[in-house]
């Protein structure tokens, strides 16, 4: 079994309404940062996990996703796998 | 009638709901269900009520959507049991998949809490049998993730099959932009599911229990739910 570190990003989907990345959007703007567009705000969960592979990893990420970590209604996710050093195989 | 209010941790409208059902339906008789528990207490109805379950971390309602009593309350449901969410309520259901959409952020970013003009679509039990199609119904809102939210298709099917129970309106039941403050998909404030048992709505019925207290139009929410369980 491989330690991995599991980097779950999860954003709300396109064109659904994102009223924080609008404000952060507008606040940016305001400090004079004027090439700014789209921002959009998500949130990062991070964990450790415990599989045989990485593909093994990613397949239960994934799945950790679909049911509690993003809402697919409203929700894009992306999954980033990396085993972490000093882990035996 | 025996009636069971959930209570997950966080939860701050559950006193509310059970005296809603104890003190405001005659002969009703109302029971606290722990989210850790297994057991619904052989009730006839299940009311998830408002609060921060789970502090609204992750997503609200997405913790208490998964936990122990929510697998009897989906198997209740699916038997064809009526519950009801209310405002966290409704977003567990969402959560759980009881009920189609999301409940997203207020388009305003602020937490609204105030009197809302509802109008009542549909006047069928078990939940608003008790009002007529078209009703205006003054019921608070108090959330900060109330803007209702799902895809295009599915907000078609909503309202093609009649299962948008209220949508949010002006004093003379105009649905318009400026009386849907939180910015919902088409204006809706509740729907229901396909076999018309499990319905969530973001306003509060049970602060809206005595006209000494701004309004007694909730009451008509817990009456229509009596008269549907009330012995034949």
């Amino acid at each position: 079994m491989t330690e991995f570190q599991i980097e779950v990003r999860v954003t709300p989907r396109r064109g659904i309404l994102d009223p924080q990345g609008k404000a952060v959007g507008g606040a940016l703007a305001s400090l004079g940062f004027a090439g700014v567009s789209e921002a959009r705000v998500g949130r990062l969960v991070t964990f450790h996990l415990r599989a045989a592979s990485d593909e093994e990893a990613r397949g239960q990420a994934d799945a950790m996703c679909r049911q509690l970590l993003a809402n697919p209604v409203t929700e894009d996710f992306d999954v980033r796998v990396q085993a972490l050093a000093g882990s035996a195989p | 009638m025996k009636v069971g209010v959930v209570t997950f941790p966080g939860s701050n409208c559950d006193y509310d709901c059970h005296r809603a059902v104890q003190d405001g339906v005659e002969g009703a008789e109302a029971v606290y269900l722990w989210h850790k528990e297994h057991d619904l207490q052989g009730v006839d109805a299940v009311l998830l009520p408002g609060g921060f379950s789970y502090g609204d971390y992750l997503r609200c309602g997405a913790i208490a959507a998964h936990s122990p009593i929510m697998r009897e309350v989906k198997a209740f449901a699916d038997a064809g049991g009526p519950v009801a969410g209310i405002c966290n309520g409704f977003q567990i259901l969402c959560e759980a998949g009881l009920l189609p959409g999301a409940l997203i952020r207020n388009r305003t970013l602020k937490f609204i809490s105030r009197p809302a003009f509802l109008c009542v679509e549909q006047a069928e039990a078990p939940f608003t049998s008790a009002y007529a199609v078209g009703d205006v119904l003054t019921i608070p809102v108090a959330h900060g993730e109330g803007c209702y939210s799902a895809d295009d298709a599915t907000l078609d099917e909503l309202e093609a099959t009649g299962r948008v129970v209220f949508r949010y309106c002006d004093a003379d039941g105009n649905v318009t932009a400026e009386a849907n403050r939180n910015g919902s998909a088409r204006g809706i404030a509740g729907i229901r599911n396909a076999a018309g048992n499990v319905l969530g709505l973001m306003p509060h019925p049970e602060r809206a229990m005595d006209a000494l207290l701004g309004s007694a139009d909730g009451a008509g929410f817990f009456r229509s739910l009596a008269g549907h369980l009330a012995p034949t």
